[in-house]
């Protein structure tokens, strides 16, 4: 087979004790592709990625990285991967360039070698080389963990929610750096709790308890959602909140910013809809029909 | 006339030659949801440390519910509630244990705490749970019921730090709608979040770079002077222009 994928999980099952943490996971990441885990904390997502990593044994089912075992062949594994656990993992008593050196030799290479890889994320922190990297800003030491993660040149890269807790805007300068490395044909398994990010990806799996809820492009499963999406807005938001909850017919209905929105199946009729609660009283009410999101799928799916 | 509950005046922190919050003024009403965002590295932290009593400021003034940050820090920690993502309740004590834990630090006497027990586990639907450890608690109940303790001894003015933060998107509206009902009830709540739709929640928002507030007013306020669609729109427009990374 000359497709091989980067990563292949089957039937992976991870119990602590009485807590089931992943049931029955199954997934393939090609080679070249940034494929998003979309889930919130408890979802099972760092046991996956600890599994993966060969870090932690499953309990059931199988796991491979460039079709090596994740159990039996986890010496070779831990040459060819690139890993940015969740929590911060650097020694903050080290400098910046006194970090990237130490797992470079953990690897038996040097910075000079792998520079030409990193120098678009790391030439961003190298004013601050000196510094130590407990000193540094929340921004700059996920900068420094990916070039710690990336400089023996792994061929697959582990990021566990590497943006978690980093303002938006940032956020989106580290998906940039991310589309980066996969032109330089590095595969990406990425973790976020953050919804809106899942169109970065080329596929996503969302995940919950434990259970994926559905694996596809982004695009492909905002269009699996079979029911209509209403944006809906008045003057009185709470009012409005608690009698759409009320009406037959509609099976959702959540804040969703300065609109609420409302999920009705096929059929229903949003302008007499308007028509009849503007006679209740509720002013300046407009409803309309828009596509949902990932947020609106997850929400159905974790209702299921 | 709604009283004011927080008000500051050129609040200023510095550490060494690092100016964190640089001369921030504002004023919070009781019963406002206050949205407080900012980037990484903003200043957002160190101020509402000060705000809460865990920090003096280098200079400016101000009040939290009516006590001055510079003389009444222990008083204020009193009057307030407070909770994070990070840390709220403790995991290896039960849910009635976290409650007392809670009630004796705040001051509430033995009867009194029992009292808000009851009811709080009532509110929640809780009863069957009083026993169960926190820790194995779902996420979603975990956060509902770190709201109802910081909020145990009826504070004037309750912090949430990233409240929401790595939550799922349904607990996350449901802890919304938690806040919705308490400033309804007349707590005020001074919430930060990395989530922009949240930010359309709140009555105010006030958004910080480089130690200063760059904007302060209604979402919908906010959006006309930006001339932006979105809250998020709004955010990315100002954290651009933030020179601290």
């Amino acid at each position: 087979m000359e497709e091989r994928n980067a990563i292949e999980v089957r039937e992976l099952t991870k119990r602590y004790g009485g807590v089931t943490a992943l049931d029955r996971v199954s997934f393939e990441v090609g080679c070249g592709e940034i494929f998003g885990l979309i889930g919130p904390d408890g979802a099972g997502k760092t046991s996956l990625f600890r599994i993966l990593t060969t870090l932690l044994a499953p309990d059931g089912g199988s796991a491979s990285v460039n079709g090596l075992d994740s159990v039996a062949d986890y010496r070779q594994i831990r040459r060819q991967v690139g890993y940015m656990p969740g929590r911060f993992s650097l020694y903050a008593d080290l400098s910046v360039e006194e970090n990237l050196s130490f797992f470079a030799a953990l690897f038996g290479t040097g910075i000079r070698e792998n520079y030409d890889l990193v120098a678009p994320i790391y030439s961003q922190i190298e004013p601050f080389r000196k510094r130590r990297a407990g000193k540094l800003s929340g921004g700059m030491k996920q900068k420094l963990a990916l070039c710690c993660a990336l400089i023996h040149r792994p061929s697959v890269l582990f990021l566990d929610e590497p943006t978690t807790g980093v303002d938006a805007l940032s956020r989106g300068e580290f998906w940039d750096m991310l589309d980066g490395l996969r032109r330089c044909g590095i595969s990406i398994l990425v973790s976020t709790p953050y919804m809106d990010e899942a169109g970065r990806c080329d596929r996503i799996a969302l995940i919950n308890e434990g259970r994926i809820l559905g694996i596809d492009t982004p695009q492909g499963l905002v269009d699996g959602f079979d029911e209509g999406v209403y944006e809906l807005s008045g003057d009185d938001m709470s009012g409005l909140l608690a009698r759409v909850r009320a009406e037959r017919g509609i099976s959702g209905c959540y804040p969703f910013g300065a609109v609420h929105h409302v999920v009705a199946a096929e059929g229903f009729d949003a302008v007499a809809f308007v028509a009849r609660i503007a006679a209740e009283g509720f002013s300046g009410v407009s409803m309309q029909c828009i596509g949902a999101g990932i947020e609106d799928v997850f929400i159905k799916k974790m209702g299921r | 006339m709604t009283r004011t509950v927080i008000s500051v005046r050129e609040l200023t922190k510095r550490f060494g030659d690092f100016t964190a919050v640089d001369r921030i003024s504002f004023d919070v009403r009781e019963g406002e949801i206050f949205g407080f965002l900012g980037a990484n590295g903003a200043g957002k932290t160190t101020a509402m440390r000060m705000l809460c009593g865990l920090s003096y400021p280098t200079s400016g003034s101000g009040t939290v519910d009516g006590f001055d940050i510079m003389r009444d820090g222990e008083k204020i920690k009193r009057r307030i509630g407070y909770m994070s993502q990070r840390f709220s309740l403790y995991d290896d004590l039960t849910v009635r244990e976290n409650i007392r834990l809670y009630g004796g630090i705040y001051g509430l006497g033995r009867r009194q705490t029992q009292e808000r027990m009851e009811e709080l586990l009532r509110r929640l639907d809780f009863m069957s749970e009083r026993d169960t450890l926190v820790g194995s608690l779902p996420l979603g109940w975990k956060q509902k019921l770190a709201f109802s303790v910081a909020t145990l001894h009826r504070p004037g003015v309750v912090f949430l730090d990233e409240p929401t933060g790595g939550v799922d998107p349904l607990t996350r509206r449901q802890f919304w709608e938690m806040i919705y009902e308490a400033a309804a009830g007349g707590t005020t709540v001074f919430v930060t979040t990395h989530y922009m739709d949240e930010a359309e929640y709140c009555s105010r928002v006030s958004i910080m770079a480089d130690g200063r507030i760059r904007a302060l007013d209604t979402p919908a306020a906010l959006k006309r002077e930006f001339g932006a669609a979105t809250m998020d729109d709004v955010f990315r427009k100002i954290a651009r222009e933030a020179k601290r990374i």
